[in-house]
């Protein structure tokens, strides 16, 4: 199971992940991002790693979550 | 499971009896603080078993097990590193300064045996560098200790940023490392990477002098005091229009009718209680005659016991502008890293503001509630969380209050000076 979390200190509220994967990620009401805390279906993957490689700042993280852990 | 537990027959301190932390007069010295608590156990090998047996949660706000966070340092390869938190950021809180300045020798006792039973090298105590006698209590303390080399550890005292949120684990771990005094987004967690890179115990100077006592009389002895799920006692601050204010020593679970009488104060001369310091809970009238402060009692409530804080507001006060106030006093205190709680506090706090002036057009009334819900956990530390639970808890219980706002306007209490202390705070260094 991977999830999507941010780093709340390195985001800027650039807001380009919320372009990139509206599925998942929202802005608040002033620009920084709100993500889906459930585990990423697989069919969205692409668009999570899409989103996460264009934020200017590296603040998205993907975690990697097995079973049990 | 009691059958290991050291009898406590022939204790210093009896059991079931207060108080604990809290001797008649200061213990500064080694001979005065071994007469009255006897010496130092010398074995600390099964110390982390004996602490969870005795139920300790941590008496810094969060409530954490004690023996499971020093389980989990004391697992990490390599030695690690016990920091006494003694920095109190909780603007109405003064017992860990009081438990430092009576009885300072109980807490180092407490720092050196977790140290020794989670392997640390050296213990730092950290204080708050606004109140300099507390330091000098401290330092002269450790002098003593390191004088007639008292300790296995070496131990050293730090005079941390006085900012509320600069005693938050990671903050107070970034700034022992040579930075801002600043909460990270973690993991490492300190636990893991602390102090010097090194697995590092945070632990309140109280939950330390507590330590320190099951160390010496046992869990049991520790139970004979509070209630199965809250055992032991704790340092409560009574604080606000309490008729008698000031630091006592309480048995946990005691209900709130015993603490008002403790502190002669008639339950009918308050409007509420704010229970748990600024990230706390309000307790409305109804509720002060029968809770109880314990977990599960506190619970039903939304409230927790937290750092022990209480802060009973007068009658004549107005519990909605006070309440603003100290949102607007939370809000200035990011530290400027995460944007959901730089500009979502400073949003909530306005909306607060624009409550106490009446919120005519019903902007205030309308954005709160979400806002509140956007920025809980989407911080690096729970200053978000915190104050987004006082303003709920704020908005409940002065509903009354802000529909009568509403109506007519600021009321004439509106414009005293806060009642809650909101102190000015120094840089992050």
């Amino acid at each position: 199971m991977t999830r999507m979390v941010v780093n709340p200190i390195t985001c800027a509220g650039h807001g380009i992940c919320a372009e990139l994967f509206p599925e998942w990620i929202q802005l608040d009401d002033w620009g920084y991002p709100i993500i889906d805390p459930r585990p990423i279906p697989k069919e969205f993957a692409a668009h999570a790693k899409r989103a996460m490689a264009a934020c200017p700042t590296l603040a998205l993280i993907l975690r990697d979550e097995r079973a049990g852990g | 499971m009691s059958t290991t537990t050291p009898a406590f027959e022939g204790a210093a301190i009896e059991p079931g009896v207060l108080p604990r932390l809290l001797p008649a007069r200061p213990l500064r010295t080694i001979a005065g603080h071994v007469e009255h608590y006897g010496p130092v156990p010398q074995r600390t090998d099964a110390l982390i078993l004996e602490i969870e047996r005795s139920g300790l949660k941590g008496h810094g706000g969060a409530g954490f097990p004690t023996g499971v966070k020093m389980q989990a340092v004391a697992q990490r390869r390599g030695s690690s590193v016990v920091v006494a938190n003694g920095t109190e950021g909780e603007p109405a809180s003064a017992k860990d300064k009081t438990l430092l300045s009576i009885a300072p020798h109980l807490v180092l006792d407490g720092a050196v045996l977790a140290g020794t039973a989670v392997g640390a090298r050296e213990v730092v105590v950290c204080v708050d560098r606004a109140f300099p006698q507390i330091a000098e209590i401290v330092a002269a303390a450790i002098d003593e200790r390191a004088a007639r080399a008292v300790d296995p550890l070496p131990i050293r005292m730090e005079q941390a940023p006085h900012r509320y949120i600069a005693g938050e684990e990671s903050a107070l771990v970034a700034w022992l490392n040579g930075g801002d005094a600043k909460p990270g987004f973690v993991p490492p967690r300190p636990f893991e990477k602390g102090v010097g890179g090194r697995p590092t115990l945070v632990q309140n100077v109280e939950t330390l002098a507590h330590v320190a006592l099951i160390a010496r009389f046992g869990a049991a002895w520790f139970r004979s005091l509070g209630t199965k799920a809250d055992p032991g006692s704790a340092l409560v601050t009574c604080t606000g229009g309490f008729a008698r204010t000031g630091v006592s020593e309480i048995p946990l679970g005691i209900s709130m009718p015993a603490l008002f009488r403790a502190t002669g104060t008639e339950i009918s001369q308050v409007q509420a209680v704010l229970i748990g310091g600024y990230f706390g809970t309000w307790l409305p009238p109804d509720a002060l005659d029968s809770v109880r402060l314990g977990s599960a009692s506190l619970r039903t409530q939304d409230a927790s016991f937290g750092c022990g804080v209480l802060f009973a507001l007068p009658k004549d006060r107005c519990g909605l502008a006070e309440s603003a106030h100290v949102t607007r006093w939370l809000a200035d205190q990011n530290a400027g890293q995460c944007g959901p709680c730089v500009n979502g506090l400073d949003a909530i706090a306005r909306a607060m503001a624009a409550l106490v002036k009446g919120d005519r057009k019903g902007d205030a009334a309308r954005h709160l509630d979400r806002w509140i819900d956007m920025v809980k956990g989407r911080g690096a530390c729970k200053l978000p969380d915190g104050t987004a639970r006082f303003v709920e808890s704020s908005v409940r219980v002065f509903a009354d209050e802000i529909r009568r706002h509403k109506r007519n306007g600021p009321c004439s209490a509106c414009s005293a000076a806060p009642l809650f202390p909101l102190p000015r705070v120094g840089g992050w260094r």
